[in-house]
Formats: structure tokens, sequence, C-alpha cells
């Protein structure tokens, strides 16, 4: 269980291409098995990617009664970073009963957090940093720790929690996510933040629970998702 | 770097670029590439490179001209429109016989068109892109790895043949990510870059670098001298991917990411009875010609797979040369082909076989 719908904000940023789209969805639908009557929406606030994002997920998402909330130009054919008004009720607290997750661009794509800051402050939130040690550009914790201040930097919050989504897309093994653990520690002490969970996706490595176990991380926190990224072909 | 990484296709062309010793980024953003400059811009300070943002690609076009003369390997990277914008560019820099590495991922168009892959400048690649008689070294990905080991092969190609080489990818490639290896692919040997314009130490006579010449059989003769080089290009480097062909009947032609899409059709077809089979040219120019017309001989019909109105198709043609039927299927304006349109016309072609 990572989000426990306390506080209703949750953020969910990190580095280009860590799988925070993935994390995002996976977060909400895991949310919504365990609260069948709660409001969930997610939020695509990615004005980065062009391809890439929450609302390639928005099937999935309805299906399973998760509101999303989708800008105007998502996958057409321009380059229009523009987001519905919706966007400021939700963050100023306009959905009251409704938990909210919130998939933002990746690095300084986190500057539109900026605009909403003083309302998400307000209303209170968890801002979830996604890492990936097979990403070259966060392969060291220094440079995890570095990315994590810009983002910071420039959404005017501060996570407050870690997701090690460490994973080499399709072609992950179980011991590449085991690999992972000592990195992703590293990681929550350079940062200064908890380690919420390892994920992994039972498709690609069925037994990352049995390695884990081997390799004596029986103990760490696993969460298992599902691989929402879309297709091209 | 670990082993293997991930990486979107777009970092992948940037980081192989650093390895294979380029120090010279010109860019300026456009959408679908824009991470090629973004990576440059984190990496390129950390391993004593440059990473210039120009005030617009025709700029940058032009610096990375003058970067190219100095026999530094340099590179610029856009998009459809964008390098539209380079062409003159391009033209001046196969004129001045200098090596560098031109990326294009490629987008909808025409015009501004729209953000989405495309493979629609083909011809611009290949016959189009600036004016004159020219010709570029044109290498198409077909995976994020790709993007990675064509993008160090464009600047051997590039030092070997002194001549300008453009990766043509699309944007699909650019976004997707896929773990890429940077230990897995070879260097060649290049030769010593005695033209540069380096001030050779003060010690001998001064290189010019120039695409002007004042007497015409002068200009005759140095556009025959290039034209000896792009030969032994055509000779020695043509590079393809062939696909159970050798019991096809028909065979698909895709480059890129319309490669993958038929090769995932083909083996639906061939699960399905069908004898069919996929060439992939990697090097556009110099168009795999030859292999071309022997599959002429044991083949029965060919469909050209592009995601254009109908490009390449010109060149399957003119290698096949009449001897057997050459049809085309495409989707354009940023639409991607299904693997069930690309089966749905080779049952269609096999029908009136």
């Amino acid at each position: 269980m990572i989000l426990t719908g306390n506080p209703k904000l949750n953020i969910i940023c990190g580095h280009y291409g860590s799988g925070k789209t993935n994390v995002a969805v996976n977060l909400a639908l895991d949310l919504r098995k365990r609260a069948k009557d709660l409001h969930i929406l997610a939020a695509d606030l990615d004005i980065v990617n062009p391809y890439f994002r929450t609302a390639d997920a928005a099937e999935i998402l309805r299906k399973a009664d998760v509101e999303p909330l989708i800008p105007e130009f998502a996958n057409t054919n321009v380059d229009i970073p523009s987001l519905p008004p919706k966007m400021m009720g939700l963050m100023r607290g306009d959905y009251a009963d409704a938990v909210s997750i919130l998939d933002v661009g990746g690095d300084d794509g986190a500057v539109v957090l900026g605009m909403y800051g003083a309302s998400i402050r307000k209303t209170g939130y968890d801002m979830y940093y996604i890492i990936n040690m097979y990403r070259p550009l966060t392969a060291d914790p220094e440079d995890v720790y570095l990315c994590m201040r810009d983002i910071e930097a420039v959404s005017g919050l501060t996570c407050t929690k870690i997701i090690n989504n460490s994973s080499l897309g399709a072609e992950t093994t179980a011991a590449d996510i085991a690999d992972s653990v000592e990195y992703a520690r590293e990681c929550s002490r350079r940062c200064g933040l908890p380690l919420v969970c390892h994920t992994y996706c039972p498709e690609y490595a069925p037994d990352t629970p049995d390695v884990f176990r081997e390799r004596g991380f029986g103990e760490e926190p696993l969460f298992a998702i599902e691989n929402v990224t879309k297709r091209l072909f | 770097m670990a082993k293997k990484v991930l990486m979107k296709g777009n970092e992948a062309i940037a980081e192989a670029a650093i390895s294979a010793g380029c120090l010279h980024f010109f860019g300026y953003p456009i959408t679908p590439q824009t991470e090629i400059s973004e990576y440059m811009a984190k990496r390129m300070p950390k391993v004593g490179g440059l990473c210039l943002q120009a005030e617009s690609e025709v700029a940058a076009i032009n610096m990375l001209m003058g970067a190219a003369a100095t026999g530094s390997r340099a590179m610029t990277s856009s998009s459809s429109p964008g390098i539209a914008l380079k062409s003159e560019g391009i033209s001046y820099i196969a004129g001045c016989d200098l090596p560098c590495l031109i990326v294009n991922v490629q987008r909808g168009g025409p015009g501004l068109g729209g953000i989405q892959p495309s493979q629609s400048d083909y011809y611009q690649a290949t016959r189009g892109v600036g004016h004159g008689d020219l010709r570029l070294i044109v290498l198409a990905p077909s995976s994020v790895q790709e993007m990675a080991s064509l993008t160090a092969e464009a600047f051997d190609l590039a030092d070997i043949y002194r001549m300008p080489a453009m990766l043509l990818a699309d944007g699909a490639l650019g976004q997707m990510m896929e773990p890429v290896d940077f230990e897995a692919f070879p260097k060649r040997e290049t030769p010593e870059k005695t033209w540069a314009t380096n001030g050779m130490g003060g010690k001998r006579a001064r290189n010019i670098v120039n695409s002007l010449y004042i007497d015409p059989n002068v200009l005759e003769n140095t556009v025959l001298e290039r034209y000896e080089r792009y030969a032994l290009l055509e000779e020695n480097e043509v590079k393809y991917e062939e696909y159970m062909t050798d019991d096809a009947d028909i065979v698909l032609v895709a480059f890129g990411i319309t490669a993958r899409i038929c090769k995932s059709a083909i083996g639906e077809l061939r699960e399905a009875g069908l004898k069919v089979g996929l060439l992939r040219p990697i090097t556009l120019w110099p168009f795999p010609k030859k292999i071309l017309g022997e599959l002429a001989d044991k083949t029965k019909a060919f469909l050209s797979v592009e995601m254009s109105m109908g490009q390449m198709v010109d060149d399957v043609r003119l290698a096949v040369n009449g001897k057997k039927p050459v049809h085309f299927f495409g989707r354009t304006g940023g639409v991607i082909p299904s693997v069930e349109e690309v089966i749905a016309e080779t049952k269609k072609l096999a029908e009136t076989l």
C-alpha cells in the first residue's frame, strides 16, 4: 500500500524517462483496488513529452473508474503546453473528497507546478520522486540528488518520498532490480527521503520476490506494476 | 556507465556522438528531437565539449560548417522543417567536402505539419537537401540501439569519405525507450585530416576550405573527384538487413520504424502460410540496389511500406527495373501504420499473384 488517501494531492516527479507515467497510473489503479468508493483523479500535467504520457492510459483509467484529467492538446499534432481550467480547481481543493495523482513532466518540466505552488502547499501534498538506475543521467546517487534539487527549485515544492523504479523496459530481469537496491538506499540517504518501495513488472520479471529473498532483501517493500506505456507499433 | 542503459532514441544519438568524439553540437529546439539538445547541454560541459543553442537552424548549420572545417567532429540536429532551413548550409558543407553529422528526427509535413512521426523526408534526404550535384550519406536506424551505433558509424563514414552524413530517424524512434549497449558497436579507422583549417601550427602553408570556383573547368573537376568518392561509397558501404527473404513470394521493403512493424506483420503472415520477407535498407544513400535486383529474380512482387505518400518506392522501382511489380502502402501526416494494416495490404497483394 503506497497511497493512503492522506494527503489528497500526490505528485509524481522525476528525471525524464524514469517511469513516472507508469508509476502514476499504477498508483491510481492500486488505490482503486483498496478504496472502492473513493473519487480518484489522475491528472496529466506533462508539458514536455509529446508522445508518452498519462493521457495514453485514459481508457485503462476510465475502466477502473479513475477520472483522467487531460490537457486538450495531448497526443495531437501540435505542441501546445496548455492545461485545462479544472486543474486549478483541483490544486486549490475544489475536489475536497477526491484523491488525486498528478503526473508531472520530467526534470524541469516540473516548472508547471510553480503556478499552482501556493494552492498545493495550502492543500497539503506528497511528492514522490521516481528514480531509475538504468537511466544514464541518474545512474549516480549524486546526480539523483542534483536532479531532485532542480525539480524542487522549479516547482517550488519539496520531494517527500522516493520510489525505486529501476528498469530496462521489457528486458528487465529480477537480477537487474535486485542490483538496484543498494543504489536506491544510497539515493534515499543522499536525498534525505524515505524509500517507499521498489517496483517490478510481473510480466517481465515474475521471479523478483524470490530473487529478493535469495539476496537477503526479503524485507524490502515491493510494488508490482503493470506496463501501461503506449505501444507505438 | 552500466553495460546496458535505458534510453530514449534521441538521448542515444547524443551519447553515441559524445562517445564517438563529437565535441561540438549546434542546435535549435524543435519537437520531436529536442532531447538531443537537452542531453548535449547537460553532458557536453562535463566532457570539455560545447553545446550551443543557436539563434536559428540557419545559424546552427553555418556554425557546424565552421567547426567541421577545423577538423573537429561536430554535429547538428533538427526535425523536418528545421532541416529544410538548414539545406543551404548543407549544400555549402558538401561543396567544401566537410565531414559532419546532421540528424533529422522526422515529423509530419509539409509546412509546419505536425509533431507526430513521419518518413516523408526521404526525397529531401536522398535527393533534395541543398542545391547542386551532391550526395549525403543517409543512414536509417530502426531501434534505439541503432540510433547509437549508426550515429558512431555516420561520423566514421563522413571522415573516411570526407562528406556530410545524415541520420534519418523519426519521432517514434526519437521518443521511444529501449535498452542500449554502448560497448557493442565497432570503431573504424579514419584518415588524418590533413585538409583541416587549424593553422597548421604556422609550420606549413595554410589550408583553405571553400565552395566557390571561378573557373567552370576547375569546378567540374572538383565535382568529378567528389563523385569518384561517391562511387567508392556505393561500391563499399551499402548496408541492409534481409529477413526471411530466401523463399519469399512477396518482399516488403521498409526502413526505420516501419521495418519493425513489417517484421511483426511477417510473423503473423508466415503463420497464415504466406511466404513473405523483408528487405530493410539501412543506408538509404547509397541505396541497396544490387540486392533488390537479385531479389527481383527470385520473388514475385514487392511492397514498399512507408510513413509517407510513397517516396522510397521510386528507388525500389529503379532497382527492380521492371522485372517484378512494385506496390506501395503508406500512412502519412504523423500516423503510424498498424501491423494489421500491413497484413491486410500484403494479403490483398498475395491474392493477385
